[in-house]
This record gives C-alpha cells, sequence and structure tokens, in this order.
C-alpha cells in the first residue's frame, strides 16, 4: 500500500509514469557497435534487470544513461530529462552504483559518504542526516571511522550502494551490482536491493547472474549484440519461450552427441553445457524426446533459445 | 520524496554551467583528500625547494657574488619560488589526474553525479593552483631566513603563485589528458618542464644567454612568474609588471579552455 503511494506520487512527477526510456538507440565505439538499436523502459518504482553476457551493451547502456557516453542516433529520456542536453538535471536526481569500486580507498567511510553529500548538493542542514541515513543502509553505523581500504569487499560494495543513495535519489543504475562477491554477500547486497525497490525507487540493474535478476527484477530485458531480444517479467519470458520445463540428460561425450541427434529430429532444441545436454522448446516436440531429468525452465534457457548463446 | 538537490519547481531542475555547488564538491573531495596526504606533499614543496636553494646559493653563490645588481642569494631564492610554483602545480595535475581517471576510476564516480567535466577540471586547477600559491612561499620563508630582506610586496607572492599555478595546473591537466599512458610523461618533463623551469631566470638570468634563447625565454610563463616575484620581493615596476601578470592570465585562460576540451574528450566518449 505504501509503495503503491509512493509510485502513484512519483508518477505525478515524471509525468508519464516512466523514469527511464530509450528508443532506437546506437552507440559505436571505433568499428564496434557496443549498442545497436537498444529499446527500453523502465516504469516507476519498478526494478528492470539488464540481462546479457559480456559485451552485450550492458555498461555502455548505463553509460548512456549518464551521458558518459553519447549515443549516436535514438532517444533517451531520464526522469523527464532528454539527454544528452539536460543530463545533469537527470544526473541530480539519480544514483549510479558502478561495477568497479571507485571509492576514495585512503578516506574514511563517512568522508566518502560527506565528499558524495556535497557533490549531490545535499543543503547545509541536511548533510548530517542524509550521511547518517547512507551509514544506515549500508550497515556501516559502526565502522564508520574505519578507512574504506580496511574493509571487506562485501563492506566496500555496500558502501557503494549507499554513496549512490545519500540524496534520496528516485533512479539507481546498478552496473553488476553484486559480481566477485561470494554468495554469502550477495544475499545481503539483494536483500538491500529488494528494499529500495519496497521503497518506490526505480531500479536499472545490470547483471549476467540469471538468479540476480530472477529474484530481484520485476521486469527483465534481455540483451543480445546491442540490442534487446525480449522483455518482460521473468515468469512471463519464460514461460512464453522456454515452455515449462526442460530436460538435462546426463552422460558420457559420445552419448550426448547422441541426444543432440535426437533432440534435432525430434524438433526439440537442444544446448550443450558441460556434462550435460539440456534440451528446451519441449512444447514444439515432432516426435520421440530423448529422456532424463525434468526441471523447471529458467531465464538462462530463454537466454539460449531466443540467441543461441550462452550467458555465464 | 523529493531529491535534496537543487530548489525544485513544479518537479523541474534546469541546471547550467560552471554551477558553484559543483565546483564545491569537486573541491571538498580535493580538500578531504589533502587531509590524508597533506604530510607528504608539504614535506616534499618545502624540503625540495630548500636544497635548491642551499646547492644553488652555496655552490653558485661562492663564485658569482652579484647578478642583476643583487645578492646572488637573493636572486635564486626569489627564482626557488617560482620552481616551487612550477613543480607543485604542474606535476600534481599530471600525475593526480591521470591516476583518478584511470586507475582509481574516480572521475567516472564524480560525473555520474550533477557535474560536467567543465567543472571538474575547474574544481581541480583551482585547489592546485591554491596550494601552489600556498607551497610557493615555502622557498620564500627559507630564502628569508638566509638573508632575503623582507618587503610588503612579498605578500602578494601567494596571489602570483595562484596566477601562474592555475596556467601550469591547467597545462598538467591537459598533459595528462593528452598522453595514453604515464610512461610518457617524461616526454613531456624534459622537454618542456626542464627547459621551462632553467631558461626563465630562475637559477641564472636570460640576459647572458644568446638571443634567441632570450626571445623564447619571453613566451616562457615561468619567466613572467619569476619577475614578477621577484619585482614583489624588490620592488614593483608599474607597466612591466602588469604586462607580466597579464601574461600569466592569458596563459591560465588559455590552458584551462584547452584542458576542458581535450578533458571531455577523454571522458565523454
Amino acid at each position: 500500500m505504501v509503495r503503491r503511494l509512493m509510485i502513484e506520487r512519483l508518477r505525478g512527477r515524471e509525468g508519464d509514469g516512466v523514469a527511464v526510456r530509450m528508443v532506437g538507440v546506437a552507440k559505436a565505439f571505433g568499428p564496434v557497435q557496443a549498442v545497436d538499436g537498444l529499446d527500453l523502459e523502465v516504469p516507476v518504482g519498478t526494478c528492470v534487470g539488464l540481462l546479457g553476457p559480456n559485451g552485450a551493451g550492458k555498461s555502455t547502456t548505463m553509460k548512456l544513461l549518464t551521458a558518459q557516453a553519447l549515443a549516436d542516433r535514438g532517444q533517451i529520456e531520464v526522469l523527464g530529462y532528454r539527454l544528452p542536453a539536460q543530463s545533469k538535471s537527470a544526473r541530480a536526481g539519480m544514483g549510479v552504483v558502478p561495477q568497479l569500486d571507485n571509492l576514495d580507498a585512503t578516506l574514511t567511510v563517512r568522508q566518502n559518504l560527506i565528499v558524495f553529500s556535497y557533490l549531490y548538493r545535499i543543503p547545509r542542514a541536511q548533510r548530517r542526516a542524509a550521511v547518517a541515513r547512507a551509514l544506515e543502509i549500508a550497515n556501516l553505523a559502526d565502522r564508520r571511522d574505519a578507512r574504506v581500504d580496511t574493509l571487506s569487499g562485501g563492506m566496500r560494495r555496500r558502501l557503494l550502494i549507499a554513496r549512490a543513495l545519500v540524496h534520496r535519489p528516485r533512479l539507481v543504475l546498478m552496473d553488476e551490482p553484486t559480481v566477485g562477491l561470494d554468495p554469502q554477500v550477495r544475499q545481503e547486497i539483494w536483500a538491500l536491493i529488494d528494499a529500495l525497490r519496497t521503497e518506490g525507487i526505480s531500479i536499472l540493474m545490470s547483471t549476467h547472474y540469471i538468479e540476480e535478476a530472477e529474484r530481484l527484477a520485476d521486469t527483465v530485458t534481455i540483451m543480445s549484440h546491442g540490442r534487446a531480444v525480449a522483455s518482460g517479467p521473468p515468469a512471463q519470458l519464460v514461460a512464453a519461450h522456454a515452455g515449462r520445463e526442460a530436460i538435462e540428460v546426463y552422460g558420457p561425450p559420445a552419448r550426448l552427441a547422441e541426444v543432440e541427434r535426437e533432440a534435432a529430429l525430434a524438433g526439440v532444441r537442444s544446448r550443450r553445457t558441460g556434462t550435460s545436454v539440456t534440451l528446451l522448446g519441449l512444447d514444439g516436440a515432432n516426435g520421440r524426446v530423448p529422456d532424463g531429468e525434468r526441471r523447471a525452465a529458467n531465464l538462462e534457457d530463454v537466454f539460449v533459445l531466443l540467441t543461441g548463446e550462452e550467458i555465464a | 520524496m523529493p531529491a535534496a538537490d537543487a530548489p525544485r519547481r513544479d518537479g523541474v531542475v534546469r541546471l547550467g554551467r560552471l554551477e558553484r555547488p559543483a565546483l564545491a564538491g569537486v573541491l571538498v573531495r580535493e580538500i578531504i583528500n589533502f587531509s590524508s596526504y597533506w604530510r607528504s606533499t608539504t614535506f616534499s614543496s618545502t624540503v625540495e625547494p630548500t636544497i635548491y636553494l642551499l646547492a644553488f646559493g652555496f655552490g653558485f653563490g661562492s663564485l658569482v657574488a652579484r647578478v642583476q645588481g643583487r645578492d646572488y642569494v637573493e636572486f635564486v631564492g626569489t627564482g626557488t619560488v617560482a620552481t616551487a610554483i612550477l613543480f607543485s602545480s604542474v606535476f600534481a595535475t599530471m600525475f593526480g589526474t591521470f591516476v583518478k581517471r584511470e586507475y582509481q576510476r574516480t572521475y567516472d564516480a564524480i560525473l555520474a553525479a550533477p557535474v560536467d567535466p567543465e567543472e571538474l577540471v575547474t574544481g581541480e586547477v583551482l585547489w592546485v593552483a591554491v596550494r601552489a600559491g600556498v607551497y610557493g612561499c615555502a622557498p620564500l620563508l627559507v630564502a628569508l631566513a638566509f638573508g632575503l630582506d623582507p618587503s610588503w610586496g612579498m605578500l602578494t607572492i601567494p596571489l602570483i603563485g595562484f596566477a601562474a599555478g592555475f596556467g601550469w595546473a591547467a597545462f598538467g591537466v591537459l598533459i595528462s589528458a593528452t598522453l595514453r599512458s604515464i610512461d610518457n610523461f617524461s616526454y613531456v618533463t624534459s622537454t618542456v618542464i626542464t627547459p621551462v623551469f632553467l631558461v626563465a631566470g630562475t637559477y641564472f638570468p636570460l640576459d647572458g644567454l644568446p638571443a634567441w634563447a632570450q626571445v623564447a625565454g619571453r613566451f616562457n610563463p615561468l619567466y613572467h612568474c619569476v619577475q614578477l616575484v621577484r619585482h614583489a620581493a624588490f620592488g614593483w615596476e608599474g607597466w612591466v609588471d602588469l604586462g607580466h601578470l597579464g601574461a600569466l592570465l592569458c596563459f591560465g585562460a588559455v590552458m584551462w579552455r584547452v584542458a576542458i576540451w581535450r578533458t571531455t574528450l577523454r571522458l565523454v566518449a
């Protein structure tokens, strides 16, 4: 209920209820076409996951949204501002969590937050409270005077996120927020992101972890070679493209090759994943499908079906 | 839940160029960082010119008693002030901005905030210029201890240091934004910085040099800085000094804009 109300209020501010809109955006770096006709929307108050393998154009998309990269063509609108002309105003209302840690390592936790309270123009009277609030978010209140280079990887990542929230942004961009973290720390970060979502903050998050997208994103946009190949709520994408189930067949390499031939004959898509062959798109089968372990289809299957590539 | 930034009417913010809050943000970051490394920077900025002063003062001083009608220690003492201004500005930005941009990725974080490359460069250059104004006084104090007579004009030396330091800091930013690798900095150091600090009338007067070098020296911004520092210490020369000041300000203005241009090309693709 609270979330609904907040979203209603935010809608009023953004006009048409869209925090990020990209239409036909393209960007090349020399011969590399990093983004190639991308359409993307982040409705206000939702979390959109940008899922794709390394090199799909996710980081470039993030850079385009802060105007650190300038599009060759297409339209970009962030928080109702046209980019790149009004990007500075847009940046004032959003927070960015970069993939690479760029905290000031020789400063303390608190000093890092103070610096950003100035960069994001928080009025003097509110600075102290803003920093205290960010410390709470990062769960680092008791480490406030510790130098950043003495923190663990997980603490640094939490601080990196809190730093992006110090000015209460309406939109948060997160570029691979949990890359390189161990599973337990990843869970912590997920809880933090989920809390933001509950507050009604719009989030655009790039990731190449299927589970991360499935858990956190209201909508997932699957990216490949710089464009969106599919978009929708995770469960809906899976149902629409991969069906309900997939079959994993295990065996020696010779058997796996045979399974792949049988699958092709039966009109079923298959993919080799190390020790097994995964059979996908079972609904379209028109012959005998090899038997194996049945499991629920997932986003990774969708991705493979749509692009023929692996994600991770 | 409005973002706590500039005042907004009906939810729309229009932000302009070179805004004070953006410059303040960049400066605060520098000042807070400075609190973690000021000891080493202050140490080298004080000890280095002192060594130059002692080496040249005693070494040359035993060969040359007087230069341009003054004790050599007075001549070299004021020259070292200009050297300190040059070194504390140009190297700070050459290396500092390169490391922040390429290794620490600090600029990615700053530019994600409502700060433009123009403001980023301006803030950093202003800060280094202030430092140059302060560090330029270190050799002056040493020279005073070694017998330079104090004068009221010396009080303007921090301002001269600021003006000259601004130009050299912007030059350092320009080099950092133009060169691909930090290893290439040594080319600039040996072909630009070294001649600049020697052929400026810092340790020996220009009048003894061949005519072409004297002319070249006039185009050396550090020469104008040296002249201003000397005149601040020994007596102003009216229009001549306004000319020197004008040269420094022109140098600063041109370097500032070019540094912004090159940095923007490097940061925004």
